[in-house]
């Protein structure tokens, strides 16, 4: 077994963001399966509560335990390999409570009873970003589980809370500091930052080719670049349309009789009509391909590496996740 | 297949007692754009209209010609004359919780609750504040009565029920049971005494362990202090959670045409229903559309291949006759090329459509009394107030699918 070169080989924390409806939970199971091959076992968590991992890998509703869920490709195209293990994880910041109460002071049925009086509402409450801190906590924890000589996971993907809350979730310590200036969370969230803020962390972006994602990716990139030690990953484009012809014969628009006589040789009916309806879809997807691509000139700018994702148009099923997964192994991502 | 009824948005807007236009749907459905193009619509046809929104990005601001939003609603200028209004407002939601705290305390006791560690996080992080106070905000620019209509987007949550959800949780927290006797030790002229139980202790013990002792006392030194001032932050919950029951309240809930948003459209109406919320209908943003759908994505993918197969063959035989292709045989090539390019362009275009409208049907199948109306996906974002126009244009809404 080699390693390859990819552009994120020292990294063991994938956190994925990205504005919401561009494909984050997509992007993020995309990668675990893509970073599974060769035998290496990724774990994919889940941390907004939505079951979107379930349904992604047509799973029945993720418990709070980390659980298989896929099986990665064999590396590299070669049918020889075998592929690895995707696992999932839904983390809850109540688990994740009663995790850290048994961790730090053995007092897992405890906390069990003050879940049931309403304490972690309470606790979440009267400590605002204690429960991010909870939930990284629980991420960074299983980045660092070890397992026999190595770790317990190769690889922790997690499809993290859109980019308008990334900075905020991800920085726990200024956000714990402000309130607890010492104590049991404030050192708790110390580690947790430690893991987050060192290269074994990467923050990667899932964006459309359209403006206001595109502005709310190049907002988040300069965000996060302002917070000390964190890693900006790379920054995946979704649902990308390629362009179905030349750019040069895109920018004018197809003269229709010659489209009519080719319709009609193809034993199309009204190839008239057709054709010029027809024109009329050629032109919005012309102004779409320049569109998109406007917008990758401005994705290029932060200068972080882009990876390019295509529209799937039935849908997103395990066949297609799985396309995309190659996708990203080619392009170098996993 | 199903037909929903139609969602008459004009009929919402030009109805005098509509006061309130809720526009609620999961995050990435264009939300805050449809508020803008709703409000922008109903100051053309007359109203008094402010555009209350939530979402940070400079983006609404801009395609209305203001280079940014503030806390304060800004008049929006280039308004075709009807006599309609247009203002737009950014909720700031620390502001907006300063203000609160500086109108019902005096200088002194005001200034010692805007330096609390724990009123700091609060009103800058906790997840249920900006939900709070934006239904605060609303509540406040209704009773204000400088406008006959607002329009409000609502905060991108987690889950598009937060939002209903948010201001009854902080207001419960803040007014809760739990909180009261956890700062007891504080309020020492309370005779809290038979409540204190080995339960408490525990509870407070594990607090201690969690928080730290120091934020549990910042947290007790803020109730109290706010407490005296400003009882009843369940029940100013309480007065909006009415006033969107009211009948002046609309609420649309809006989703793009894929399974998961509508999924949590789903969802709100249900939630809507059970809290006896106003619901007026979905809107179906960025819905695909093209001029004619008479040829099938199969048939127009078999086309392409047909002309491909024949293009190579012709190739082979141009080859064949030693040199070159004559111009009509060029120009039939080229043409050959676009119409395949076209063709598979089609064949897509019919795919994600039937998608579109699969996912619809489902929603309408399990909701077929809700109104429905679709807003055609643009070619190109909204840059300004006529594309905001643009986007709820009748000729546009009306066109045939």
């Amino acid at each position: 077994m080699t390693a390859r070169d990819t552009d994120w080989d020292g990294v063991r924390l994938h956190v994925v963001t990205g504005k919401g409806g561009t494909g984050k939970t997509t992007v993020a199971g995309a990668l675990a399966l893509a970073l599974a091959g060769r035998g290496r076992k990724v774990l994919l968590l889940e941390v907004e509560g939505r079951q979107g991992i379930a349904r992604l890998f047509d799973s029945p509703p993720l418990p709070y335990a980390e659980r298989k869920i896929a099986i990665g490709q064999g590396g590299n195209g070669d049918p020889g390999t075998p592929g690895g293990d995707v696992y999932a994880l839904a983390i809850d910041p109540e688990g994740a409570l009663l995790d850290y109460l048994q961790m730090f002071y053995g007092m897992r049925s405890a906390g069990r009873a003050l879940t049931r009086v309403g304490l972690i509402d309470f606790a979440s409450a009267i400590a605002p970003g204690l429960s991010d801190v909870l939930v990284t906590g629980k991420a960074t924890e299983a980045t660092r589980r070890r397992s026999g000589s190595g770790y317990a996971y190769d690889a922790v993907v997690m499809d993290a809370p859109p980019t308008g809350r990334i900075g905020r979730f991800l920085n726990v310590t200024s956000e714990v500091s402000d309130l607890a200036k010492v104590g049991p969370i404030r050192s708790h969230a110390d580690t947790v930052s430690n893991v987050i803020r060192s290269p074994q962390t990467a923050v990667h972006f899932t964006c459309t080719l359209e403006e206001m994602p595109v502005q709310e990716t190049l907002d988040g990139i300069a965000e996060l670049r302002a917070i000390k030690g964190i890693q900006v990953g790379g920054v995946f484009v979704n649902m990308a349309r390629p362009a179905l012809l030349p750019r040069d014969q895109l920018q004018s628009p197809p003269d229709q009789d010659v489209l009519a006589h080719a319709l009609k040789g193809a034993g199309l009916p009204e190839p008239g009509q057709l054709a010029a309806d027809l024109a009329i879809e050629l032109a919005e997807h012309a102004s779409r391909v320049g569109l998109q691509d406007r917008e990758r000139a401005d994705l290029d700018a932060p200068g972080q590496p882009v990876y390019e994702l295509p529209l799937i148009t039935e849908g997103i099923d395990l066949a297609a996740l799985h396309r995309l997964a190659a996708e990203l192994r080619n392009q170098g991502a996993a | 297949m199903a037909t929903p009824p139609l969602l008459e948005v004009d009929r919402i807007i030009d109805d005098r007692r509509t006061r309130i236009i809720v526009c609620c749907g999961s995050g990435g459905v264009g939300k805050t754009t449809t508020a803008a193009a709703i409000g922008l619509r109903a100051a053309e046809r007359g109203r008094q209209v402010c555009v209350l929104t939530v979402d940070p990005a400079r983006r609404l601001a801009q395609s209305m010609g203001l280079s940014s939003l503030d806390n304060t609603p800004r008049r929006i200028e280039g308004i075709q004359p009807g006599g309609g209004s247009l203002h737009a407002m950014m909720l700031d939601m620390k502001r907006t919780f300063d203000e609160i705290v500086e109108a019902h305390a005096d200088p002194a006791r005001a200034a010692q609750i805007l330096a609390n560690p724990f009123y700091q996080s609060l009103s800058s992080s906790f997840a249920g504040t900006q939900e709070y106070m934006a239904m605060e905000k609303l509540g406040q620019l209704r009773r204000s009565d400088e406008w006959d209509l607002i329009v409000v987007d609502t905060p991108p949550s987690r889950s598009a029920l937060d939002f209903l959800d948010a201001p009854e949780r902080l207001g419960r927290f803040l007014d809760g049971r739990l909180i009261r006797v956890l700062t007891a030790p504080v309020k020492a002229s309370r005779p809290f005494g038979k409540v204190v139980n080995a339960g408490l202790t525990l509870m407070t013990g594990a607090l201690t362990k969690i928080l730290g002792g120091q934020l549990l006392r910042d947290a007790q030194t803020f109730i109290t202090a706010f407490d005296t001032m400003f009882g009843g932050f369940r029940e100013r919950a309480d007065a909006t959670y009415k006033l969107l029951q009211a009948p002046g309240t609309a609420f649309l809930v809006v989703a793009a045409p894929e399974q998961d948003a509508l999924r949590e459209a789903a969802y709100f109406v249900e939630r809507l229903g059970e809290e006896r919320m106003p619901l007026a209908g979905l809107i179906l943003n960025r819905v695909h559309r093209i001029p004619s759908t008479q040829l099938s994505a199969a048939r127009a993918l078999a086309a392409a291949e047909n002309l491909e197969a024949a293009q190579t063959l012709e190739s082979a035989q141009g080859l064949q006759a030693a040199q070159g292709l004559q111009a009509a045989q060029t120009l039939e090539a080229e043409g050959n090329a676009v119409a395949v390019a076209a063709l598979r362009l089609h064949a897509e275009r019919m795919t994600l459509i039937e998608r579109e409208q699969r996912v619809a049907a489902g929603f309408t199948s399990s909701h077929p009394a809700v109104p429905v109306m679709e807003i055609p996906a643009l070619p190109e974002d909204v840059h300004d107030l006529d594309g905001l126009r643009r986007l709820t244009s009748t000729d546009r809404l009306q066109s045939p699918r």
